[in-house]
């Protein structure tokens, strides 16, 4: 660990929710009183002790947590370098790591008194967390989706509804995510008084980065202690990679690590067709430059007049033109490198997991384990390699056969 | 002194009402949207808000939403709204302009280019909505130092706790917004905004304007009769987006502004 606590790394955001000149609280004057009202809130939760064993309670019986720690041993052999180790969050309940961190929003907002939840959703995944963990607590829950994601991630609207959520798909903008978000915080302009926004992802505006931050942290911490008992006493990963859309998973991985200087840290990003002029991509970081969006100051692909451009990639998971304020950081400060994954790339990824491991993944971490497949046969056998499995591909199958060539519609 | 200032010094002399109107700069196209805005102080407008386009307007409703889209689409640019003010401000040297959008664009500018390029064009004062008093240093500060008034909104969520805060780096006016919710949604009430009036009022002596959810002559009134002004974006708008003649609009701005002006 860090020896002066002016050199961690995780000291982050300041008192104005700022990591170096990234995040802050870019709302308008209606939502600053409740986005003060929350930071005191989560301020009192975080050294509450009932609040933490509450979550570690739920995490355990209600998600199935700690998720597994688990070395692809086939995997291993078949890149023939680096040791790789799986972090499984995709067996957690509802099947994601969003969980983690719906389960602490939800637990907040039943103590602030708020009966009602929103979330924006771009794949499904967050919806259908926060779906259920409203159905678990009896609370109201409205998901807002892109119009466009409805359509094709019809499987999740029908859990969710399943589950007791109204799911109102966004035709504002070009009904992507992004406009979802919109939706969402037009909705909570609105409704202020009784309303919880619970942000599936590290951004918008302060505590919300932090707070998911804090809240998915639990990936991180169960490696460190989970690797240790199978490496040995003391023993830290080398290299530790994840997915990034807003960046949630790839947070809590990395968070507890940030001050470990012999563990290098990489974030992929989806490199849609390509990260090139076209812009046909998500990748902020690699392509795109300092905005304020969504509360936050932060990577955003956008015009040279700072209009917000659509993201594009294969997977709706990643499908958003931010980042969150913390990843902006890490990048500018050299703590965290970030690299970006081409959807054929991530499709070769999916294949090998399913062909290999006998894990169908989601594409999202399909990215995260594309890069493993780059860096892994150069590395020695002794390096160990831990990858965030953050969500099962069960949702993906469609889109997934569908540009295998493959007519899998009934 | 801006000419919002003046405006305002001017109004209370005589013991009028403000009438403050919004339009989408470019919307449809610029050609159009530059003779509507040339038209507005005929029809009585007092102060105009001028929107700047942007992808994502978190506080605005489907109107204004819909209004951003055309302008955007038609090619609108940040550069091109300053020209609409400067080609303005060659007709009419005392309306005062307030460009009111999101921060996005003027950072994406450069703060300090964007201010001194505004000045030029003749802009007098900014409403930037996701810019509460915790962002001050990003441009309210500089914008009040380049002599341009920074207009902050004030809302029913804004407690006396925190109205100090909202009020300490406001000049020109305090816009307080009507509802808790976008713009063009709920119908404001009188007797709701009017204690609400009476509490920023307590606590500053800039005028205070009203806005979202005013319609129609007779609220324009109502509102206008216990604040010191009322603005109308969304009905204008939506007249725009309905494709009517600028004659007609500037007819219905004209309606809305006796009324305002009858308080």
């Amino acid at each position: 660990m860090a020896d002066d606590l002016f050199n961690s790394f995780m000291n982050g955001p300041d008192e104005r929710g700022r990591f170096g000149d990234f995040g802050g609280r870019f709302v308008s004057e209606t939502l600053m009183p409740l986005i003060l009202d929350l930071e005191a809130e989560y301020e009192k939760a975080k050294t509450d002790d009932t609040f933490w064993a509450e979550m570690d309670w739920l995490w355990k019986h209600y998600v199935g947590r700690p998720s597994p720690l688990y070395f692809a041993e086939r995997l291993t052999d078949h890149l023939g370098g680096a040791k790789i180790y799986m972090k499984r969050d995709e067996l957690n309940h509802t099947g994601a790591h969003k969980i983690n961190n719906v389960l602490g929003q939800i637990i907040l907002a039943r103590r602030m008194g708020k009966t009602r939840i929103i979330a924006e959703t771009g794949a499904g995944q967050h919806g259908v967390a926060t779906a259920t963990v409203c159905a678990k607590f009896g609370l109201k829950c409205i998901v807002y989706m892109g119009a466009h994601d409805v359509e094709r991630q019809a499987p999740n609207v029908f859990r969710m509804r399943l589950l007791g959520a109204e799911v109102v798909p966004v035709t504002s903008g070009r009904g992507t995510l992004k406009d979802a978000m919109n939706d969402a915080l037009r909705d909570w302009v609105t409704n202020v008084r009784d309303t919880f926004y619970c942000i599936g992802t590290v951004a918008g505006p302060h505590p919300y980065p932090a707070m998911v931050r804090d809240f998915q942290s639990i990936i991180g911490k169960e490696v460190r202690w989970q690797l240790a008992e199978q490496e040995g006493e003391g023993r830290l990963p080398d290299t530790v990679i994840a997915a990034i859309g807003g960046g949630s998973n790839a947070m809590g991985l990395f968070f507890p690590f940030l001050d470990d200087p012999s563990v290098r840290i990489i974030g992929v990003e989806a490199g849609g067709k390509g990260v090139d002029e076209k812009m046909e991509h998500c990748a902020s970081l690699t392509g795109g430059r300092p905005g304020v969006l969504h509360g936050n100051r932060t990577y955003l692909l956008q015009d040279d007049d700072g209009q917000i451009l659509e993201g594009f990639s294969i997977s709706a998971g990643l499908d958003y033109p931010g980042i969150g304020p913390e990843h902006a950081w890490l990048h500018e400060t050299g703590r965290a490198e970030y690299v970006a994954i081409t959807d054929k790339e991530a499709l070769g990824a999916f294949q090998l997991s399913c062909a290999l491991e006998g894990i169908i993944p989601a594409l999202e971490p399909s990215h995260a384990l594309a890069h493993v497949m780059k860096i892994a046969p150069e590395l020695p056998r002794d390096h160990i390699i831990v990858m965030n499995m953050c969500g099962r591909g069960d949702k993906d199958i469609f889109a997934v056969a569908k540009h295998l060539g493959f007519d899998i519609r009934t | 002194m801006t000419r919002i200032d003046d405006c305002f010094a001017r109004l209370r002399a005589q013991g009028r009402k403000a009438f403050v109107s919004y339009i989408m700069a470019g919307d449809p196209d610029v050609a159009t949207s530059l003779e509507l805005m040339k038209g507005l102080p005929a029809a009585g407008v007092d102060v105009i808000e001028l929107g700047m386009p942007f992808t994502d307007p978190m506080a605005d409703g489907p109107t204004i939403q819909l209004a951003g889209q055309r302008a955007l689409e038609g090619g609108q640019t940040l550069q091109k709204t300053l020209d609409m003010v400067a080609e303005f401000r060659k007709g009419d040297n005392t309306t005062p302009i307030v460009m009111m959008g999101y921060y996005n664009p003027i950072y994406s500018r450069g703060v300090e280019r964007f201010l001194a390029d505004a000045t030029a064009a003749g802009v007098d004062g900014l409403i930037v909505v996701d810019l509460p008093p915790e962002e001050d240093e990003e441009l309210c500060i500089p914008a009040n130092r380049a002599g341009m008034n920074f207009i902050r909104l004030a809302t029913p969520t804004t407690d006396d706790r925190r109205l100090p805060k909202v009020l300490q780096n406001t000049s020109g006016f305090v816009y307080y917004v009507s509802i808790t919710g976008i713009t063009g949604a709920a119908a404001a009430e009188a007797t709701d905004v009017a204690p609400e009036v009476a509490r920023i009022k307590a606590a500053t002596d800039l005028p205070v304007i009203v806005g979202f959810g005013i319609r129609s002559p007779e609220t324009a009134k109502a509102i206008a009769s216990v604040a010191d002004g009322a603005v109308v974006g969304t009905a204008i708008v939506k007249l725009v987006e309905e494709k009517r003649p600028v004659a007609e609009i500037l007819a219905f701005v004209k309606g809305l502004a006796d009324g305002a002006h009858s308080a």
